[in-house]
């Protein structure tokens, strides 16, 4: 096993409208290929701690390790670079962009990643259709998908640079229960076949108990890094 | 391979901006329109202001050189004060105290003056006050006194003339041409002698060898040109008797430029025709500023379409910029996308406005207004075509810049949090 994502001491502070301490010395490690859920109330501080390992959200303090490197501290533009290549978002809503096709939208992270030819993306972005059975819809435009279709290609978008760590939030948030069974069967399949990590933030209990380890948190602190069912 | 790379990571920006673009063709279309209408406005007027300065420096130039050499008045000092107790000192009225305005050894300054290289010709002239007069008939006027060649290069005479042949001149010492005016008012034809009066009483008999006729009807009624020997001979004085030396040189703008060293060179006084003619200077500079002042905020509209239709597209688009960054899109990237979007819409509207401002230039150069001006004057200028370019491009570099700066300091998390 080896340890892809590692926090010391996260702590985080918001000063407006009042000075409000959001995360209190959070640390915990994530192993490589772990399927990982963080629950816990609104407002209990797990999405403010997913921006911050997704290193969107730069103004922490403590440190935060991917793949032993170092994030705390280095550049947005290396930031960005980094979230191209090695993480992979999935939000409650899709972000699809409506102009381009579900094929566009998939391959657009790699043609910016700009590691293989624009033939081999479209023949990588064909695999991740294939993958959540989406084929058919690739060159349909985003918009005319329905939901749970849509989830999919973003989830089809995540994967296709082959990032170390796939971050969710609220992934089954906007979906009926059937499509929650979907996604949550594609995240299994990735963690257990690729042994690529997914940390989920999650209201959505059923979610929670089918991942390999659940982390509670309470008023910005963890109160239980292993909670079982 | 790392250029390679740098080349799809350009490709992905400007192909999300086509995208954006080619989505909203209708829009993109109006604003390239408003641009084109500015940058066509701003080409038009330009060159309007360029053809009518053209057209009053031609019509100056026809009768009024680049720089004219002569000798200026000399005022006597007001106080003539004598260190020696030999003599009082006076006091005297300050007044003119040259009684001549020749210039001494004439051909020998002409001479030096060709000599200088951007000098094209340095004619000697006199200019006289005359009467013209058939039978019982008289009209005043003035004539110069030239040497008929060199007068042609500084007026190009030869294109004036009507009626005759203006080499004529060279070979009849006695011959005389005529503006169109006065050969009417006086009723005479090509062939026909004319008695002149110099105002110092001195008559000749002159025979017309031709006439002309400018775009100034006050010239063709007063104008005429003579041979310089006639013209002293007129003046009671001898061969080396001049009043001016007419100066023409490559560039008539730099004409002040060369004022003191001709004044050096010849040991008169220079006058450039940007002083000689202060008024029409003055006309132009009111033409550029009202103008130019016209086509800027003309400008200042067509940006502010831009401003805003990228200010808008970013706006309804905080979504897409929050999940392209959180994609690993650079702030660079994001700016670039913006930037690219305004730059196509700018592009395509300063060609359209180049080719609308060349449209109406060729439109309006056709209408004819007659009088001193003719045809409208105004042609397409290829400097004020590239400066359209450039103004348009700029304008347009401008005002995509601050709204994409704006999607760039978009915050990823606020637009996921909600």
């Amino acid at each position: 096993m080896k340890t892809i994502l590692k926090t010391e001491n996260i702590t985080k502070f918001f000063y407006s409208p009042v000075e409000f301490k959001a995360l209190n010395n959070i640390a915990f490690e994530v192993q490589q290929g772990e399927f990982l859920s963080i629950i816990g109330k609104s407002g209990c501080g797990k999405s403010t701690l997913l921006y911050m390992l997704s290193t969107m959200d730069t103004e922490y303090e403590g440190r935060i390790y991917l793949d032993e490197q170092l994030l705390t501290g280095l550049k947005q533009d290396k930031l960005a670079r980094l979230r191209n290549s090695s993480i992979g978002f999935v939000f409650q809503f899709h972000y699809l962009l409506p102009e381009f096709s579900c094929l566009k939208n998939i391959m657009i992270p790699a043609l910016k990643l700009g590691k293989y030819s624009r033939e081999e993306i479209e023949f990588r972005a064909y695999e991740k259709l294939k993958l959540l059975e989406l084929e058919e819809q690739a060159l349909k435009p985003a918009s005319k998908l329905s939901g749970g279709q849509q989830q999919r290609i973003a989830i089809a978008r995540a994967l296709i640079n082959e990032p170390k760590i796939i971050m969710c939030d609220e992934p089954t948030g906007n979906l009926d229960s059937k499509n929650s069974k979907i996604v949550l069967d594609i995240f299994k399949q990735i963690s257990k076949d690729f042994n690529q990590t997914i940390i989920t933030v999650t209201h959505d209990i059923d979610f929670a108990k089918a991942s390999d380890r659940v982390i509670e948190m309470q008023d910005g602190e963890i109160i239980n890094q292993n909670l079982k069912f | 391979m790392k250029l390679f790379e740098k080349k799809i990571h350009i490709g992905v920006d400007y192909e999300i901006a086509f995208t954006h673009i080619s989505a909203r063709k209708t829009q993109t279309f109006v604003v390239s329109l408003a641009v084109a209408i500015g940058i066509a406005a701003f080409i038009f007027l330009n060159s309007l202001v360029i053809g009518f300065n053209r057209s009053s420096d031609e019509s100056f130039f026809k009768v009024m050189p680049h720089i004219r050499i002569f000798m200026d008045d000399k005022i006597s000092m007001p106080l003539l004060q004598d260190d020696t107790d030999q003599y009082t000192s006076v006091i005297v009225n300050p007044k003119i105290t040259n009684n001549s305005k020749k210039l001494i050894n004439p051909e020998k300054i002409a001479e030096q003056l060709k000599s200088k290289e951007y000098v094209l010709t340095a004619a000697p002239w006199l200019n006289i006050n005359l009467f013209y007069n058939n039978g019982i008939s008289q009209l005043n006027g003035s004539s110069s006194g030239v040497n008929i060649l060199e007068a042609n290069t500084l007026f190009d005479i030869k294109s004036t003339m009507v009626e005759g042949d203006m080499n004529q001149l060279l070979s009849t010492p006695n011959g005389i041409i005529l503006g169109v005016g006065i050969a009417e008012n006086l009723n005479i034809r090509l062939n026909d002698n004319i008695s002149i009066v110099s105002s110092l009483g001195i008559i000749k008999v002159m025979k017309v060898v031709g006439f002309f006729k400018t775009s100034n009807s006050v010239v063709d009624k007063t104008k005429s040109y003579i041979n310089l020997s006639i013209a002293q001979q007129l003046m009671a004085q001898g061969p080396d008797y001049l009043t001016d030396i007419y100066i023409k040189i490559k560039n008539p703008n730099d004409a002040p430029k060369y004022i003191s060293d001709l004044e050096t060179l010849s040991g008169y006084n220079a006058e450039s025709w940007q002083t000689a003619n202060e008024s029409a200077q003055a006309t132009k500079k009111t033409r550029a500023v009202m103008m130019g002042s016209i086509s800027f905020i003309i400008l200042i509209v067509a940006a502010f379409t831009i401003y805003n239709i990228i200010n808008m597209t970013v706006k309804q688009k905080l979504h897409d910029i929050a999940i392209l960054k959180a994609q690993g899109f650079a702030s660079k990237s994001v700016v670039k996308i913006f930037i690219s979007e305004a730059l196509i819409i700018g592009i395509l509207g300063t060609i359209g406005g180049m080719m609308l401002g060349a449209f109406l230039i060729k439109i309006l150069s056709k209408v004819y207004i007659g009088g001193d001006i003719g045809y409208f004057p105004i042609q397409v200028e290829p400097k004020i075509m590239l400066m359209g370019l450039f103004v348009g491009l700029l304008v347009t570099l401008i005002a995509g810049y601050i709204p994409a700066r704006g999607a760039a300091k978009v915050d990823p998390i606020s637009i996921f949090r909600n």
